[in-house]
């Protein structure tokens, strides 16, 4: 085992951090907002990812306000909750799906869903059912240090935490000192899913956060959606993140199945 | 010690801080950093202090409502807050965030409103100073809203509706964040009431805390004595009340009480009784305390008044209210119709909604005769017509 990607106190790997041992790039990460088409479509899209490829999955917990995110999740996420969607219903989803896929999960919400849920109560359910990692943007760094940092890494449970073109070096040394799993790169200064031109400026961002050694592997998200977009996006980072891209083709989808299969090689061809 | 002072990360007690994304980090950051040593600047005091003497016509009066207070059997004062140019509290904190605004460099100004009270007082600030102004509105507060959304276009701003969640004020905001989030450079957001993250509800409150400064002053020319027993105002998110309260945070001998409103009653599931019914948790970048589901939805409040219709309260009061320094009373639709019809007949004034639960509460609150309440008037009822009219049409 290879001590050197392991943080102290950590006897063993997750599902993520085994995936960043064995690959190093070209990794597809996609996201998806659990109950979104349909209820309980969140087996049968993590089944499918799995099977046409995909190397990691977030699976986003539909929250009433989601601040950092653009239209599509939204919408996507209004809809899921519309339908009925809740923590535990998915909590058994993700189990569900565990009994045929061994992809790396991640849930991706907001902090007060974690907070009221109880996050001792949520991190010891993600362990049960075989949540790998988690992403909550809106989780201060202090407070993730201070208060569940110790919790998290009893249960080995990975945490990425986001960088932008404006984060302060400082800033990004502390997510790299305390993310687990991925560094979670924003392409751009915007929310998510918008359009996404190769410039100049992102450029120099990407090879700025390059040149600082940093620790973890990093994936670059937002305004990634296709095959051009992801492999522009592999030549600066480990991989990149697709999200509203593959929510819209859920959306319009008649066969979960074969679009999906469709999406996945239209990305990696 | 000041209990009731905000520490270095925003915090009121347990309450406040900045649980914000990583998108907007910096547009906080840049106000975190500088807000302080602007305001506090003599230039800035001054500029600020003229402008609200001037032109939003401080200070207002405190004014002793003689039948009003036989009625109750008190001493009862009326911060006439419903006198400030624009006809609520409101414009002193946009004064105070404009003149903050140009100082930073920002040249387009960005804000959210549920009633349109808040945006009427940015797109004025902004009219004044000459800079762009956006507003976002619920896209269901602007068919409630209409005359106050054709002011703020008068006034030169452009109104986008939020289509986003429940279309009311609580995704209004989302959407003002989400602008900010995109235009970090040339943009600053001006939110409207003591909420959002660290240092707005400190920021907020100091731009308000005029109206207790004042009120200090003129207890003390009235009375003979600067704090009163008593100081009751409304809290949706809670400006007018953080105003009213601030310099008495620590006179102990003076009660506060924060009316919230109950709408049609606290366990009606139609209500904006946040501190009743609301649980600990995170709205608008701050932990406090929220109207939410078991699974921390937030849940959308409801309210006849539009400006109280928000299921979160600022930090401060979350901590004031938790830890016993304010008395909560939460007051219905119905009650205050009745209590601003009662003081247009008792006084002459007919009271914004939104301020019509303060007095309400009066209803409900334990006093002694000798006491001397003050009540804050957030604002004047011109806005809330339509609702009056369909009461009288109701009796």
């Amino acid at each position: 085992m290879d001590r050197m990607m392991i943080k102290p106190g950590i006897g063993k790997m997750n599902r993520i951090q085994t995936l960043f041992k064995h690959k190093k790039e070209n990794i597809l990460n996609i996201y998806f907002t659990a109950g979104h088409p349909g209820l309980n479509n969140t087996g049968t899209i993590i089944r499918e990812l799995t099977d046409a490829g995909a190397d990691l999955i977030e699976v986003g917990m539909p929250y009433s306000d989601p601040l950092a995110d653009g239209l599509t999740i939204q919408q996507s996420s209004s809809k899921a909750l519309k339908n009925g969607m809740n923590l535990e219903l998915l909590f058994s989803q993700i189990k569900k799906a565990r009994e045929y896929s061994e992809i790396p999960l991640i849930l991706m919400g907001y902090f007060n869903q974690v907070f009221q849920y109880g996050v001792g109560k949520f991190i010891s359910r993600c362990k049960d059912v075989g949540v790998d990692g988690l992403i909550l943007p809106d989780l201060p760094l202090y407070e993730y240090e201070r208060d569940y940092k110790a919790l998290f890494e009893k249960n080995d449970i990975a945490i990425s935490f986001l960088i932008t073109p404006m984060t302060e070096e400082y800033r990004i040394k502390k997510v790299d000192e305390l993310t687990r799993g991925f560094i979670y790169m924003v392409s751009d200064n915007a929310t998510t899913g918008g359009v996404n031109e190769k410039n100049e400026r992102q450029e120099s961002y990407f090879n700025r956060i390059n040149a600082m050694g940093l620790e973890n592997p990093r994936l670059i998200g937002f305004g990634i959606s296709n095959r051009d977009s992801f492999s522009n996006a592999c030549k600066y980072a480990n991989g990149a993140i697709i999200g509203s891209a593959f929510i819209r083709t859920l959306e319009q989808s008649t066969d979960l199945k074969s679009d999906i299969h469709k999406f996945v090689k239209r990305i990696l061809g | 010690m000041n209990m009731y002072k905000v520490d270095e990360r925003g915090y009121y007690g347990k309450f406040g801080g900045a649980y914000i994304p990583e998108l907007l980090h910096p547009c906080v950051e840049e106000l975190r950093k500088n807000y302080e040593k602007i305001i506090s600047d003599s230039g800035f005091k001054k500029e600020f202090e003229n402008l609200l003497k001037d032109y939003v016509g401080r200070p207002t009066p405190l004014y002793y409502a003689k039948r009003y207070s036989k009625h109750y059997g008190a001493d009862i004062y009326l911060k006439r807050e419903d006198l400030c140019h624009t006809g609520a509290h409101k414009v002193n904190n946009t004064i105070g965030q404009i003149l903050l605004a140009q100082r930073l460099n920002k040249k387009r100004i960005i804000a959210e409103t549920g009633a349109g009270q808040h945006g009427v007082a940015t797109a004025t600030v902004c009219a004044l100073m000459g800079l762009e102004c956006i507003v976002y509105m619920g896209k269901k507060d602007i068919q409630r809203q209409a005359p106050n959304v054709k002011r703020m276009k008068m006034l030169g701003a452009e109104v986008r509706p939020a289509l986003s969640g429940s279309q009311t004020l609580k995704d209004a905001t989302n959407e003002a964040i989400r602008d900010w989030i995109n235009n970090p450079a040339d943009t600053h957001y001006i939110i409207g009431s003591v909420v959002g993250p660290h240092p707005y509800p400190e920021m907020v409150a100091r731009f308000q805390s005029v109206i207790s400064e004042e009120m200090k002053r003129q207890l003390m020319d009235k009375t003979g004595r600067s704090n009163p027993d008593i100081i009751i105002a409304c809290v949706g998110g809670g400006s007018n009340a953080a105003g009213a309260f601030y310099h008495y945070l620590n006179d102990q001998e003076t009660r506060l009480v924060a009316v919230e409103a109950a709408g049609l009653g606290i366990h009606s599931g139609e209500t904006a009784a946040t501190s009743v019914i609301g649980s600990e948790g995170i709205i608008h970048g701050s932990r406090t305390l929220l109207m939410q589901t078991p699974d921390g939805q937030i849940v959308e409040p409801y309210s006849i008044s539009a400006g109280l219709d928000y299921p979160g309260i600022g930090p401060l009061h979350a901590h004031l209210i938790s830890s016993g320094r304010a008395e909560a009373i939460s007051v219905t639709d119905e009650d205050a119709l009745k209590a601003a019809f009662e003081l247009a007949a008792q006084e002459g004034i007919i009271p914004a909604l939104e301020s019509a639960h303060a007095f309400a509460a009066l209803e409900q609150l334990e006093y002694k005769q000798e006491d001397t309440i003050v009540i804050n008037l957030s604002g004047r009822g011109d806005k809330d017509l339509a609702a009056f009219s369909q009461y009288m049409e109701s009796l």
